[in-house]
Formats: structure tokens, sequence, C-alpha cells
């Protein structure tokens, strides 16, 4: 286990590295800081000087020494943008992006769980064949088309919600802004996180059927059956419980892909999160706000799945997780 | 018998054509990717508007419903778009665009997953280990994720009119690169199956070199799987392919892919104008699920484990 922890940690430590590596380049190349500090009438003289002061003349190793030891106390740079800390910047987005998140993880939690386990208990149903075949139309349809169709009927034609913005939201403990606190909040992230939900639902609509088909068809559940034991009890004790293990797995993984799709559900519904934040410092080039961005989706998607990969290892013993050589 | 007449009688009587014939859906689904792949290879003899030439686009036409609506004119099909051009034509030569970028980025991703896939299933040890554990932390970084960030960064290096220039190109290769784990998994894991076959013993024996045995012996072997994951990948390439260009770091206004289109249109939803961002919404969707369904229909066939029955 210690072993299986040592290899992960440096693991990610070396995919950490690269990706500091690749903002600091994308820092270096892009983006002049005494273009942004100086004034326009500002001498060659004071400038060269203001490079000295600022270290930029030194090799490029102990600039990247610089970076990364600022990284670590938390100082990734200053906005062009909002004059603020880039980390300051992102972490009040962080709330959005995060609730939204969560709202359409609910979702996907309470959606897809009926769902696959009663087309897998009843597969020649009418009713699984249709979800199925829904299913397959949903892997087809992009995010942001969903969240426009969604728009288009819910917010311009019927004017029932809202469509855009995060509407009233209530700070909680002083740093953290909620959603789930007002009625006209709550109707602000319902249709961001269904748009968001729905790139995600028929995939594991698919994968809570396909393990729930395999389980069913395993021994215990045969004799569990066998012995007389009612089927529901069966199939949502014993059956269910087992299909949890790889959809957890799964779904930790996709909650780091889902950071992508907050983009475009951000994008679309001018959700004042990270992403629709990423978007705008893209169009103003803020590149210190780009590259803190990138650093920070970065640790966050490193941290998650090594946290994932281990609770993989804790929950299935099965899993060699050594990886040695039988 | 004529060697062709031979293959001809081969693909006749394989399994393929005989589970092709008898499923409904997929035939359908073929038959639907083929009328609108055709229609977006002969754009410039079907449209009737040429969208990049701007002498044929009066800003007064703009914003024109769909014939069948109140207002609508003969002239435009389905509507035009906010600058006055035909949106029937635009589509036609955007559905090119998509998928033009979708095929030659899985192009490239096929050509770099096989090599890599190859020598790390053939070679193994040091090798495959660090290729695959680069795959695996490439696919825990989603390819849309790494392809924003790159494309955004190229954006701002360049700058917004040289990369309109080469956007076309720069996508293929961000979408190529990005998405090429996924091919070299899958034909890794067939080359470790192949690996322990006789034939490829009796090859090694004759001193045939690695690279002929990878190339020609077993690579011809690996074929079907490399088939159905590319066709899903098509599908995949040319949603991220929207997905950017509706971000605006893909195509430009001017060469609108599908994607710029429903971009170009989400403004003008609230104005009622829905037929700019919808219809062509709803031809990508057509698109991509007519490819997700041979997708599917390949993997049942060469996949007889998973045959539906």
């Amino acid at each position: 286990m210690t072993q299986f922890l040592l290899k992960r940690v440096i693991q990610a430590a070396l995919v950490m590295f690269i990706i500091s590596l690749f903002c600091f380049s994308i820092q270096g190349t892009l983006g002049d800081p005494t273009r942004e500090l100086a004034a326009q009438s500002m001498s060659v003289e004071e400038r060269a000087n203001l490079r000295e002061s600022l270290g930029l003349n030194d090799p490029l190793p102990v600039q990247y020494g610089r970076f990364v030891k600022r990284a670590l106390k938390g100082d990734l740079g200053t906005s062009y943008f909002f004059k603020e800390p880039t980390l300051t910047v992102i972490l009040k987005k962080l709330p959005a992006t995060l609730e939204l998140s969560f709202a359409a993880s609910l979702i996907i939690i309470f959606v897809s769980i009926p769902l696959g386990v009663f087309s897998a208990i009843n597969p020649r149903h009418w009713f699984s064949r249709l979800v199925m075949a829904v299913s397959v139309i949903g892997i087809s349809i992009p995010v942001f088309l969903t969240a426009l169709a969604l728009i288009f009927v819910f917010s311009i034609n019927l004017g029932w919600m809202p469509s855009f913005g995060r509407g009233e939201i209530v700070e909680v403990w002083g740093y953290w802004s909620t959603n789930f606190a007002s009625w006209d909040g709550i109707v602000h992230i319902i249709l961001p996180a269904i748009s968001l939900s729905s790139i995600m639902l028929p995939l594991f609509i698919r994968l809570v059927r396909a393990e729930m088909l395999e389980v069913l068809s395993s021994e215990y559940v045969k004799f569990a059956r066998a012995k007389g034991l009612p089927p529901m009890p069966v199939y949502l004790k014993h059956a269910l419980k087992n299909t949890m293990l790889p959809v957890i797995t799964v779904g930790g993984v996709q909650i780091g892909i889902m950071v992508a799709y907050t983009i475009l559900t951000e994008s679309v519904f001018q959700w004042p999160g990270m992403g629709f934040m990423f978007l705008e410092a893209v169009n103003r080039s803020d590149i210190p706000l780009i590259t803190a961005y990138i650093m920070f989706v970065g640790f966050l998607f490193v941290v998650v799945n090594t946290l994932v990969d281990l609770l993989y290892g804790v929950i299935n013993p099965q899993v060699d997780l050594v990886g040695r050589r039988q | 018998m004529s060697a062709l007449a031979v293959n001809w009688r081969r693909l006749r009587e394989s399994d393929l054509v005989h589970y092709y014939k008898r499923d409904k859906v997929a035939i359908a689904a073929s038959a639907v990717f083929l009328i609108l792949a055709l229609m977006a290879l002969f754009c410039p003899l079907i449209a009737p508007f040429d969208p990049y030439d701007l002498t044929q686009i009066d800003l007064l036409d703009s914003e024109l419903p769909p014939v069948w609506l109140h207002g609508g004119d003969p002239r435009f099909l389905l509507g035009t778009d906010d600058q006055g051009r035909d949106l029937w034509s635009t589509i036609l030569y955007g559905m090119r665009v998509s998928l033009l970028i979708g095929i030659c980025a899985v192009l490239l991703q096929a050509a770099i997953g096989i090599v890599v896939g190859l020598f790390s299933g053939y070679v193994g040890g040091r090798v495959d280990n660090i290729l695959m554990r680069i795959a695996d932390v490439q696919l825990s970084f989603s390819t849309l994720m790494v392809a924003i960030i790159v494309l955004a960064i190229v954006k701002n290096a360049f700058g917004g009119e040289t990369y309109s220039n080469w956007a076309m190109l720069i996508l293929i290769l961000v979408i190529g690169i990005a998405e090429w784990p996924q091919i070299a998994r899958t034909v890794r894991s067939s080359v470790l199956a192949e690996k322990k076959k006789e034939y490829v013993d009796a090859a090694r024996v004759m001193g045939f070199g690695p690279i002929r045995i990878m190339f020609k012996h077993i690579l011809p072997n690996c074929l079907s799987p490399i088939f159905v994951i590319a066709t899903v990948q098509i599908a995949n390439a040319i949603i991220t392919e929207a997905a950017l260009s509706f971000l605006g770091l893909g195509m430009p206004v001017t060469e609108p892919s599908l994607g710029s289109l429903i971009s170009i249109g989400k403004e003008y939803l609230y104005s009622g104008s829905w037929w700019i961002t919808l219809i062509p919404g709803g031809f990508l969707v057509v698109i991509v699920i007519a490819i997700n369904l041979m997708g599917d229909f390949l993997r049942d066939v060469f996949n007889p484990r998973l045959y539906k029955g």
C-alpha cells in the first residue's frame, strides 16, 4: 500500500511539474509584464531597469525556480483585468462552478441509477428500450445545443425559467456564495444543471445497466433468488451494492471531466463561474489569469484522479496496486 | 475467376454484410450518413449560393425566416443568418468543414495511435510502461479541456487574424493529438493478444525484423477494433470541433463550421430567430447520431460476445 501511495504521489508530482513548466513557458513567451506595468512614456533605459529589478534577465531555471516558489505559496500572479491576485479571483468564482457541478451530479445520481437498474431488471420492457434509444441520442447531442434548446423552450417560449446568471445568491460564512438558499437561486440553477448533466447521463445509465446486468447473472444473486427471497430486495440490496463500485470510480474520473463541460455550460448561461471567467480571460488576453486557471484546474484533476485511484485500491482488494509481475 | 470477383464474393459472403442486411438501424444510419456526406462533398454544386463569396451576400436579407414561416423568402429555403447568408448553403459548406475536420483528426489519431500501440504492445517492458502511463495521464485530462487550453494559448500567441487563416489545420492537429491514447490503447490490447499466436513466432523464426512483423503481420489482424473505435471517434471529433467553434476558438464566422453557425445564432435566439441556431444544430445531431449508430453496429459485429441476443 505504501509503495502504491508513493508511486501515485510521484506520478502526480511529475504531472504537476509538467503543467507548471507549461504555464511558466506561456507566461514567459506571451506576457511581457513590463508592457503591462510600464507607462507609454517610459524610456528604454528605465524599461531595462524594470526588467532587471523584476528578475527577467536571470537565467530561465532561476526564473522557473522563483515561479514555483511563488506558486507553492499560493501566489500565481496578478490578473491584468481584475487587478487582484489571480488565486483570489479564481476562489471567488469557485463556489458558482462547484454548486453547478454538484447540482448536475445530483441529477445524474437520482436519474441514472433508477433508470439503469430498471432497464437491467426488465431488459425487454418497452420503457427500457426507450431509455436505451434516448441515451444513444443523448450522447450525440452536444451540451451547448442542449443548453440552447432548453433556453429556447423554457425561457423564451414558455417563460418559466431565467436564462442567464445566478439570480439571488446568499453569502454563507463570509466567503461562500450559495444558490441553494433562495427560491430565485434554485430556479436559476435548474437549466444549467440539466444541461451539464445531459452529457454524462447517457453514459451513467449505460454503465449502471451494464454493471447491473453482469451482477444479476452472477452466482450469488441466482442463489439468493433460488433460496426464495423476493426479487426486489435481492436486486436492491444484494445486487445494487456491487454495481455501485465501478460506478463510483468511473464517476470520480467523470467529475474531473465535468470541469471542461462547465466551460461550455457557463458560457451559454453566462454563469459567473471559473469557466466563464477563463473564457473572458482568453478574450482579454489576461495571461496571468489564464495560467493560474490552468494550474488550478490541473491541480484539481491530479488530486481527484489520485484520490479515485487510491479509493479504488481500498474498496476493491482484487486490484494489484503495485503492478507486480505474476 | 478474377481476383476482383473473388474479393467481391468474399465481401458479399462475409459476416459484416450478412449482419448489415439484417440490421435496419445500421442500413438507415449509413444511408443518412452517406446522403449527408455526399451533399457536403458536392456542396458547390448543390448550394444555391456561395457563402464564402461576399458579393452574393446582401445585408438587407438578414434574419429572414425559413420559407414555411410567415415572412419567408422563396430564394432562401431555410432562411438566412445575421449577415444575409443563405442558411441552407452555409449549412452545406459548414457540414463539409465539420466532416473534413472530424475525419482528418481521426486519421491523425489513428496514425499516432497505431504506431504507439504497436510499439507499446510488441516491444513491451519499460517502453510499454512509459507510453501507457503517458496515455493514462493524458486520458485523465479531458480532450475538450486540453483542446480549449491549447487553442486559447495558440490564439493569444498568433492573434485572431492569423489564427482564423490556419484554424482548420490547428483544429485537426489539436483534436488529433489530444485523442491518440484512445486508439493506442485499443491497438495495444489487440497486439498483446496477437503477439502470442503462432504465426508471429513463425515470422520471427523466418528472420523478419520487428518492424515488418508489427506492420505487415500483426496490424492487419488488429484492424477490426480500430475501425470500431475510429468510427466513434469521428463522431466525438465532430462534437469537439463544434464545441470549440462554439466557444469562439474554432472556425471563424467567415468560414463557419456547424459549431460556429450555432454560435452565431445564439445571439439571435432571444430575438426570435431560432432557425440560425437550431437548424444547423439539428444537422449536427443527425450526423453524429448516424455515425454513432454505425459505430454501435460495427462493435456488435466485430465483438460477438456483446452481440445483443
